[in-house]
């Protein structure tokens, strides 16, 4: 039987068009998979299916949702609908929890609003074995617990237990493990897929990853701009690629510039022995604060011209290697070295040292001071020179910048919001490349990029790596980047270094275990 | 749990620690001497001296602020300068009409202004939600004062339901007593609650833009139901900020209010005493308010936590 | 439309009674010092719009005089709260966790212990009422208000990344400050000040009417209700005139406030609609 029917559905807010003309449907026991780019109106589609629409929207079309006309059901019908019929997973497991109830009462609470005669224990029994079927056995994880005491992999355990505790005829997950780490991100991946098997639902996989639903998915829907570019079986749509969309986005998922890797043996950093320790708040009154060891004993160089990777999972430390690289942090223990010089923070470090070593941040949004001209942001590294440009040659200094990164010298009269999420982090590599470093950090530069942007990024990287004789440090959690752009990669794990080499071999051959559990969580395209 | 209040407790001791100190040491740079001004112009040199050692006033700085701390710890305020009782005394019959006062204000506020917010939240947007905060808006405006003779005028003078002022003591019966004090805590309460009201309000509103309120309607709760199973209590960490720091503000405003309805409460004998230079008074009085807001403060922290597990659980 | 309704209405309210303390230091309809027993308590008529007084004095112009006071303190006391609260705020922020931070969050504490009243009344105990006195105990309240708002958005634009990038640039933490946070906390300043200049204007009616305001023959709001509240069976309306007065006044600097936030901050803009 079809469980969701959606025909013709058009979706406006506030007049303005978000999703146009969508027809698709989805059987029992089934995966469909939508995939889409941001603003793409995947999202949007699942919120009409539970009719949880921001105000102002307005919709026309047919959406059934196992026989029930959602577009004209009443308020109650809707409500006896959700949670019962049709649940929903989000994306953010970190805020989707209420944070002052515990999962137990929040699991059990599902029931409860279903089924109001059902007795608290009782509930509590069922919410119990949802949660179980979910992998959290209330031996290590009771009830009792706050969602602030889990992981994000975990409350994403949570609110899938939540979804299932009724046995919904169709689940909804809207990116659920975009925010997840790789590992943690195949074993959500896993469990959705046993819970479809056991239960018999049907599962609406909402992604922009076209590798996660090309491995779960029976049939896949192709979104862009709020309309349905191309559907149907995905062996078959992968094999046939008819529409160019698809074909791109194909392409980009995978895409790997051109680079000519440069060999030499000087190393331009050099990070020995370094160990970061971070004092945590006191738990007794009287007793010795606790330390956290973020960096343990890392070691490595980075020789002039290569791209190295630094690879790891969120906490892994990888981050707060960064920062001491960059000077902004004090180590407790090793040293790190640039062309031979000592970095620290404040003082140890003067700009001529400084000046060779310039970072881009991940966060398009949050990477520019929004109250400063673009002149003024990407000229801000020139305040490490003795004597920096002014007037003409500053002007030129700055076109010539945005010239390389492949905007033009007029964008330098502009303010930020007036670009897209691409167009800044190419603002910020032009801001890193003015002051002319020999090294560059690249913190997650592409990971908030939709794919197609992320290979014209990649692209730029390559070329400019070329043209200027820069080395990169690549530091990313995503392994499909770091096979692209770099020639040699660092696993890093528990502020451990745990295993190094050729990007090639290490991703082809590795040698210890957690890479090994790395390469296999990832997703990899047909 | 233990940990947070113990620390808690900590920080309140050090607070009242500092907080003598700072106003003692004001109390003691203010030019001019007790005993002097007690006796008048004409006194003799000799006489002055005596009631100073009388007083207690020769001993040095030091020795007299251990002294004044240690007196109230074991409750004993001193003696007045100019009434030669005990500040204890004193203290204790006024403190039983501006306590109450400042309560029934807290009362009334908290109950006027958590449906009024609700209410308006919940609407936000509609003809109701304008209206409440339309005149929330105006309740803010208006000093407590003003409002407090208006509300004389109309119901004392003209409708002569209650007195201009006065308070007939608790012996004349609890009736009475807080017919006396109704005008009075109506006046403190309803700007109060007009705050109030609107930190409700914003700090609802922004509860229900949070992403566990979608999943809540996600399980099937209705809209009404979502709010108040997940959002009251989550509205609330912004809402007991402002209940603590408002009771210090009802302490204040009931030393003026009393002022305009002539109720004998601390209000009054601050003020008597700071015109007859009964430092001891003076200082005593602002201690205990002082106490008194540090106190709610801390009682706020730990309701935080009563709340709050991630605090509960910090330790 | 609705969006700059508030910030419409509010600073015309509250430009009418600057515009008023304005003109009363080129001119004013009576003298307030000369007495005129003959006139006294008089309602409203053509020549006193507002009426006059125990001392026959006209209300108009006691009121916009007052309206000066009334402006100056708070004006002068925001400035206190401010010039002092930022700095601290930023510097905390810049030096979180240190002990700076420390000793400033607990001298915040220790300032919100005491309401303003009570500094006001330790104060005049020592030094005797005066408006200069008034606006100090108002002014030193206002120091943990700025410093506390301060420190809290400083420190999480601390956190973002173009902060990092700074950094990276070799700007030391005074420069950054400068720069690039208190700019971004321009905005919520500017908003957080025109509240606290209506609570100012609150706070000084409150001690005038008590006496540890501004002393006469300096007229202020508070004091003419002070005045009045003796005569209120017999001329109403000489309590009504100051009171107005003080809501108009503080009802148009928080709908100011709000107007500008509503312009400032788009995100709470959508979360009202």
């Amino acid at each position: 039987m079809t469980l969701l029917h959606i025909e013709n559905l058009s979706l406006s807010i506030s007049g303005t068009p978000i999703l146009k003309d969508i027809s698709f449907s989805l059987e029992e026991g089934r995966i469909l998979g939508v995939i889409g780019e941001s603003g793409s109106g995947k999202s949007m589609t699942a919120f009409a299916i539970m009719q949880l629409m921001p105000s102002g929207a307005s919709t026309t079309g047919q959406l059934l949702v196992d026989g029930l006309d959602t577009l004209n059901a009443s308020e109650n019908e809707l409500c006896k609908m959700r949670g019962n019929d049709v649940s929903i997973v989000f994306q953010e497991p970190m805020t989707a929890l209420n944070p002052l109830k515990n999962i137990g009462e929040q699991v059990a609470e599902c029931i409860m609003i279903h089924e109001p005669q059902t007795p608290r224990g009782e509930a509590l029994n069922r919410a119990r074995s949802a949660l179980e079927r979910c992998e959290l056995p209330e031996s290590r994880f009771p009830l009792s617990l706050y969602p602030h005491e889990l992981s994000g992999g975990q409350r994403q355990r949570v609110v899938i237990a939540l979804a299932i505790a009724l046995r919904p005829k169709l689940l909804i997950a809207d990116e659920p493990t975009t925010a997840l780490d790789v590992t943690t991100q195949a074993e959500i991946l896993t469990l959705l897929r046993r819970l479809v098997q056991e239960d018999g639902m049907g599962l609406l996989l909402i992604t922009h990853d076209l590798a996660v639903v090309a491995d779960m998915a029976d049939d896949i829907v192709i979104m862009k701009d709020g309309e349905i570019v191309e559907s149907g079986d995905t062996a078959f749509v992968f094999q046939r690629m008819q529409h160019p969309y698809t074909r791109a986005l194909y392409e980009a998922s995978g895409h790997i510039p051109e680079r000519t890797p440069t060999q030499s043996m000087s190393p331009i950093l050099s990070v020995k022995e370094v160990v970061r320790d971070y004092r945590l708040p006191r738990k007794k009154l009287f007793a010795a604060p606790e330390h956290f060891r973020a960096v343990d004993g890392a070691s490595f160089e980075i020789f002039k011209g290569e791209s190295l990777g630094l690879v790891g999972e969120s906490g892994c430390g990888k981050s707060t290697l960064t920062r001491a690289i960059l000077g902004l942090e004090a180590v407790q223990g090793g040293e790190i070295r640039l062309n031979d010089a000592p970095i620290g923070p404040g003082h140890t470090m003067g700009p001529e040292i400084r000046s060779k070593m310039q970072a881009v941040f991940q966060d398009p949004y949050g990477s520019f001071n929004p109250r400063h001209r673009v002149d003024r942001l990407i000229s801000e590294p020139l305040h490490l020179l003795d004597s920096p440009p002014a007037g003409s040659e500053r002007s030129d200094v700055i076109s010539n910048a945005l010239r390389e990164v492949g905007l033009s010298a007029e964008d330098q009269f502009k303010y930020i919001h007036e670009f897209s999420g691409g167009q800044r982090q190419r603002i910020a590599i032009a801001r890193a490349l003015i002051i002319q470093p020999d090294l560059i950090l690249l913190d997650e530069a592409t990971s908030a990029l939709d794919v197609s942007i992320r290979a014209q990024i990649l692209d730029l990287l390559a070329e400019l790596a070329a043209s200027h004789g820069l080395t990169y440090l690549f530091i990313s959690h995503d392994l499909s980047v770091v096979r692209s752009i770099t020639d040699r990669v660092l696993v890093m794990k528990s502020g451990k270094i745990v295993e190094e080499g050729a990007t090639d071999q290490v991703l082809s051959q590795p040698k210890n275990e957690y890479t090994k559990t790395l390469i296999d969580a990832a997703p990899m395209l047909p | 749990m233990a940990h947070y209040v113990l620390t808690r407790l900590l920080s309140l001791a050090i607070s009242l620690i500092v907080a003598s100190i700072v106003i003692f040491a004001l109390i003691e740079i203010i030019p001019g001497d007790p005993a002097a001004f007690m006796l008048g112009i004409n006194a003799q040199e000799d006489t002055v001296a005596a009631l100073r050692s009388e007083l207690g006033l020769d001993a040095s700085p030091v020795a007299r602020y251990f002294e004044w701390v240690g007196g109230m710890v074991t409750g004993d305020f001193g003696t007045s300068y100019t009434y030669r009782t005990p500040v204890t005394e004193m203290i204790g019959e006024r403190l039983w009409i501006s306590l109450p006062l400042a309560l029934i204000a807290l009362a009334l506020s908290t109950l006027i202004a958590f449906p009024v917010g609700i209410l308006a939240a919940s609407r936000r947007g509609s003809m109701t939600d304008t209206v409440i905060m339309g005149f929330t808006q105006l309740g803010v405006a208006i000093p407590n004062f003003w409002f407090a003779m208006l509300m004389v005028l109309v119901f004392a003078i003209n409708l002569r339901w209650f007195s201009a002022g006065g308070f007939p003591g608790w012996d004349e019966g609890l009736v009475a007593g807080l017919k006396a004090l109704t005008l009075p805590a109506v006046s403190l309460a309803l700007p109060q609650a007009s705050i109030l009201a609107r930190v409700m309000r914003s700090a609802l509103v922004d509860t229900l833009d949070e992403d566990f309120m979608r999943t809540a309607r996600a399980k099937g709760l209705t809209r009404g139901q979502a709010i108040k199973r997940h959002a009251l209590r989550n509205a609330m960490i912004p809402v007991l900020t402002i209940i603590g720091l408002q009771f210090s503000f009802l302490l204040a405003g009931a030393i003026i209010i009393e002022n305009v309805f002539f109720l004998p409460g601390l209000g009054r004998l601050i003020f008597q005493a700071i015109s007859q230079r009964d430092l001891i008074v003076v200082e005593s009085v602002v201690m205990l308010l002082v106490f008194a807001v540090i106190v709610v403060n801390f009682a706020v922290d730990i309701a935080y936590a009563i709340v709050d597990p991630r605090l509960r659980r910090q330790a | 439309m609705s969006t700059y309704r508030n910030l419409v209405f509010g600073g015309l309210l509250s430009g009418v009674f600057i515009c008023a303390a304005l003109i009363s230091f080129l001119w004013v309809p009576y003298d307030i010092e000369a007495l005129n027993i003959a006139e006294r308590m008089r309602t409203p008529t053509a020549a006193h719009p507002l009426g006059t007084d125990h001392f026959g004095r006209d209300i108009l112009s006691m009121v916009m005089i007052g309206a000066r006071t009334s402006i100056a303190v708070a004006l002068v006391a925001v400035g206190i709260g401010m010039g002092l609260g930022v700095p601290l705020g930023l510097a905390a922020a810049a030096n979180k966790g240190s002990i700076l931070d420390e000793l400033i969050g607990r001298g915040n504490d220790l300032v919100f212990a005491f309401p303003s009243l009570l500094i006001a009344i330790l104060i005049t105990a020592t030094f005797g009422p005066s408006a200069v006195n008034a606006i100090i105990a108002i002014g030193i309240f206002n120091i943990p208000v700025f410093a506390r708002l301060t420190r809290g958005s400083a420190l999480s634009l601390w956190k973002r990344e173009f902060i990092m990038a700074a950094r990276v640039s070799g700007k030391n933490s005074l420069r950054i400050s400068v720069e690039h946070i208190l700019p971004n906390l321009a905005n919520l300043l500017i908003v957080q000040g025109t509240i606290q200049f209506s609570l100012a204007i609150l706070a000084e009616a409150a001690l005038s009417y008590v006496g540890l305001g501004a002393q006469p023959p300096t007229p202020s709001w508070g004091r003419m209700l002070a005045d009045s509240q003796t005569m209120i069976s017999l001329a109403p309306h000489l309590a009504l005139a100051p009171g107005l007065a003080i809501v108009f006044t503080v009802l148009g600097l928080n709908l100011l406030g709000d107007g500008l936030r509503d312009i400032f901050d788009p995100r709470l803009r959508r979360g009202r609609s």
